[in-house]
């Protein structure tokens, strides 16, 4: 049973079950969205005192919880490669950044666009709205502080002791809306009480933040491969699979 | 289904720039990346081969007295 | 391991005093950057009174990170960081008699220097006093954290724009509840909760730097 577990940390096994796994999430994220977007864009009500605005909720949350949800999950790679020297763990790290990035500045966008029409202003400086730009800081700072070393051994540890530093901010942006009085709105979905949402609106956007979630694995699969082609050149099974092509 | 007609589907109740703007750039940024990450690998595999023909030149012309091991073995792979 | 600390930091300040002008440096930043407001935004005392609290907590941050450079640079081009660790010192105590040196160096100036440039500001001495506080508190967290940023830079060639970049936003709670604090002395609503804050936040900064700054600096020194 344990074998299965330290082959994670080979790149040619990662590699290869990568390429197996591919065509299902691909196929798995196309459906979870095709799905996602019927309930939110049709077959759930419109909210009672925003009117349709509400739909963009079905995109954004999904976005900023992802978002955060990448970024402990680069710390905690970044922290593995750290201290037992996994380069693995360091290559899911860096594949992590991007996308990551890519999420937090949507998740921004769609909450300044849907800020609009329902509360007046697209931005306000309060707690959680700052602390998520942050997180899109240290993102940035990640990947310019990975980019900025020559060697990549070193650049992977430098970015995981950042990204593990940051991770602090998490916890901060996550409890914001219960510690101070926040133009964003608190949690409707908590572990122990009943949702406060409409039945169709929580189908729709627990849908979509499973459809975002698989898109995420699957993208990040995507940019594990070719960061282990990359990084894994010198070895010779890489060497056969180019040839081969 | 909670819209009437196609043209209230797209109006959405006067919000339909905010909607559709949001749900446009999410569309392009997911799809756009995902074709990024895919083609990656393609490209990344065609720099490799160019990469290893570079090699190859360099180790053929250095089998001489600079030849190092790892020179020598990739030569023996072949 | 306190007495090492001690000479670690006895040997900071006396680096320090021998280029006694390189280190005047980031408090002149401090009162030209401050004096630099009344001129682009306004001279109109009320309008300065408002935006003091932000413009000298701003500066100040902005002071300490350019004093992180002559901490560390030198002795990491000279090999003298190499030659501490190798000879036995924990990363973690460079890292805090560092911080504490820059502290001594930088940061307690400014604390000292701030209430005249509030005074500049229109200031009122209550809210000139509790900015006083919030720098005391506020100043110590940000050279630790600063410390961090610097030792993860410490080799690259763009190191001080990247450094800005990375520490940037680990100081923004640190400037929130600082600037918060006096804002809220001057309207003369209570600011204890700021200042409770800016001391866990120095707490905090104290127990994790030594940890993240000595690991970034084995990172850079291999």
């Amino acid at each position: 049973m344990w074998t299965w577990f330290f082959q994670l940390a080979s790149p040619k096994w990662v590699y290869q079950f990568a390429n197996k796994l591919l065509p299902w999430f691909r196929a798995a994220t196309v459906i979870l969205f095709l799905v996602g977007l019927a309930y939110g864009l049709l077959y759930s009500p419109m909210d009672y005192q925003q009117g349709n605005t509400v739909r963009i909720m079905y995109i954004h949350v999904p976005a900023a919880f992802l978002s955060m949800f990448v970024y402990v999950l680069m710390a905690i790679s970044g922290g593995i490669g750290y201290i037992w020297r996994i380069k693995m763990a360091h290559i899911v790290s860096v594949s992590c950044a991007p996308i990551g990035a890519i999420l937090t500045l949507l998740a921004l966008f769609t909450g300044a666009i849907w800020g609009l029409p329902t509360w007046g202003t697209f931005w306000q400086w309060d707690a959680r709205l700052t602390s998520y730009l942050i997180l899109f800081f240290l993102y940035l700072g990640f990947m310019a502080l990975h980019s900025a070393f020559d060697d990549r051994k070193t650049a992977d540890r430098a970015a995981a002791v950042l990204a593990l530093v940051g991770l602090v901010n998490i916890p901060i942006i996550h409890f914001s809306v219960e510690w101070w009085n926040s133009l964003h709105q608190g949690a409707t979905i908590s572990k122990f009480e009943k949702p406060s949402m409409d039945v169709d609106m929580l189908k729709a956007l627990l849908t979509m933040i499973v459809a975002f979630q698989v898109y995420f694995f699957t993208v990040l699969l995507q940019r594990v491969k070719a960061e282990i082609l990359q990084r894994e050149k010198l070895s010779s099974w890489v060497r056969k699979l180019v040839i081969d092509q | 289904m909670y819209f009437e007609s196609f043209q209230e589907f797209i109006h959405m109740g006067g919000h339909g720039f905010y909607i559709w703007l949001c749900y446009a750039v999410v569309s392009i940024a997911l799809i756009g990346y995902f074709i990024y990450s895919k083609s990656l690998a393609t490209s990344n595999q065609k720099e490799l081969i160019n990469f290893y023909r570079r090699m190859d030149a360099r180790v053929q012309n250095e089998s001489g007295i600079n030849a190092t091991k790892s020179n020598l073995k990739s030569e023996e792979d072949k | 391991m306190n007495s090492q600390i001690f000479s670690l930091i006895k040997r900071e300040i006396s680096v320090v005093l021998r280029s006694r002008s390189e280190f005047v440096y980031p408090l002149a930043f401090f009162v030209i950057v401050t004096s630099l407001f009344p001129l682009a935004v306004t001279p109109d005392p009320n309008q300065l009174a408002f935006i003091a609290p932000g413009v000298i907590w701003v500066a100040a941050l902005l002071s300490i990170l350019l004093s992180l450079n002559g901490f560390y640079q030198a002795d990491y081009e000279e090999g003298g960081l190499e030659q501490l660790l190798l000879s036995g010192v924990s990363g973690s105590s460079i890292v805090v008699a560092k911080s504490v040196a820059n502290w001594f160096v930088t940061g307690l100036p400014l604390v000292i220097v701030a209430p005249l440039i509030g005074v500049s500001f229109n200031v009122d001495a209550h809210s000139n006093w509790i900015a006083m506080v919030s720098l005391l508190l506020g100043t110590p967290s940000i050279c630790f954290i600063g410390s961090i940023g610097m030792c993860l830079t410490l080799g690259l060639r763009n190191g001080g724009v990247l450094l800005t970049l990375l520490v940037l936003p680990l100081f923004i709670p640190v400037l929130i509840f600082g600037a918060s604090a006096v804002g809220a002395a001057s309207i003369g609503v209570n600011y204890s909760g700021q200042l409770a804050i800016l001391g866990a936040l120095l707490i905090f900064s104290i127990m994790v730097a030594p940890f993240a700054g000595a690991a970034a600096m084995k990172i850079s020194i291999d």
